[in-house]
């Protein structure tokens, strides 16, 4: 995987959350990302894609999770589309706040958001569509200068 | 993940090893700390020295296995964190809800 844009169609199976964050790796490895930047980007894939497999699409297997990974100047940038009933992300209650601390789930959107710079959601009527970005910074621009 | 679990003091201590994760450690972890409970084994500790990995339903598990310990009165307590793992209880505000004692025999103690 050394193109600057790649995409793959995966089954709604927690095999492909698995796989897609080996692709996160990967992918974050070749643009030059170390360390705790290059674990956080496939975190926040990997919780990505566990939200359209699992949230999205309800692992049914008749729906796909599109990923897409997106390399250009500076940035990289991961699409993640289900094909769910879609959800409004403003209605996702804040896991920080007192009365949330303790629940089971929740969390992933908030990990995503820590972990990238920007993160962007789309309706597609029906699925949703979510855009992580990550700008690269240091030793690492240089190298994903290199790659390009 | 692997799990092994021993008894010092009346402690339940439980060595985890591996990734906590969504379907895979989590469902593991899950099961350990029910069976005990069934037993009746209400003071757990949970060593995750050997953790290299835990995403948000593990993080979750870990949550609801310490409420399931709780609602029962007992106590369920965290050692060895990784700093990964610390950074992450740290971002999720849980490293204020989980006791994390200094070392083993401290958190033996402190369940005693």
């Amino acid at each position: 995987m050394t193109a600057d844009r790649v995409s793959y169609t995966l089954e709604s199976t927690l095999e492909s959350v698995n796989w897609a964050e080996r692709m996160a790796e990967r992918f974050a490895a070749q643009s030059g990302l170390e360390d705790d930047d290059l674990q956080e980007f496939a975190m926040a894939v990997r919780e990505a894609t566990i939200n359209a497999v699992l949230h999205g699409n309800a692992y049914d297997r008749h729906k796909t999770v599109q990923v897409t990974f997106a390399r250009e100047s500076g940035t990289l940038e991961v699409t993640v589309r289900d094909q769910g009933k879609g959800f409004d992300v403003a209605s996702v209650p804040d896991p920080l706040a007192p009365e949330n601390l303790l629940k089971q789930s929740g969390r992933g959107i908030f990990l995503i958001r820590t972990y990238m710079d920007d993160v962007r959601f789309r309706n597609l009527s029906p699925g949703t569509e979510m855009v992580l970005v990550k700008r690269v910074r240091g030793k690492a621009a240089g190298k994903e200068k290199e790659q390009s | 993940m692997k799990v092994s679990s021993r008894q010092v003091d009346g402690v339940v201590i439980v060595d985890l090893s591996g990734r906590i994760t969504l379907g895979e450690g989590s469902v593991v972890l899950r099961d350990t700390v029910r069976e005990l409970l069934n037993k009746g084994q209400k003071k757990i500790l949970l060593n995750l020295a050997e953790v290299t990995y835990i995403d948000s339903s593990g993080i979750g598990e870990l949550v609801s296995a310490y409420t399931s310990v709780r609602n029962q009165s007992g106590d369920l307590k965290l050692l060895n964190l990784t700093k990964k793992v610390h950074d992450l209880l740290q971002i999720t505000k849980l490293y204020t809800v989980f006791d994390v004692p200094e070392s083993e025999a401290a958190a033996v103690a402190s369940l005693k």
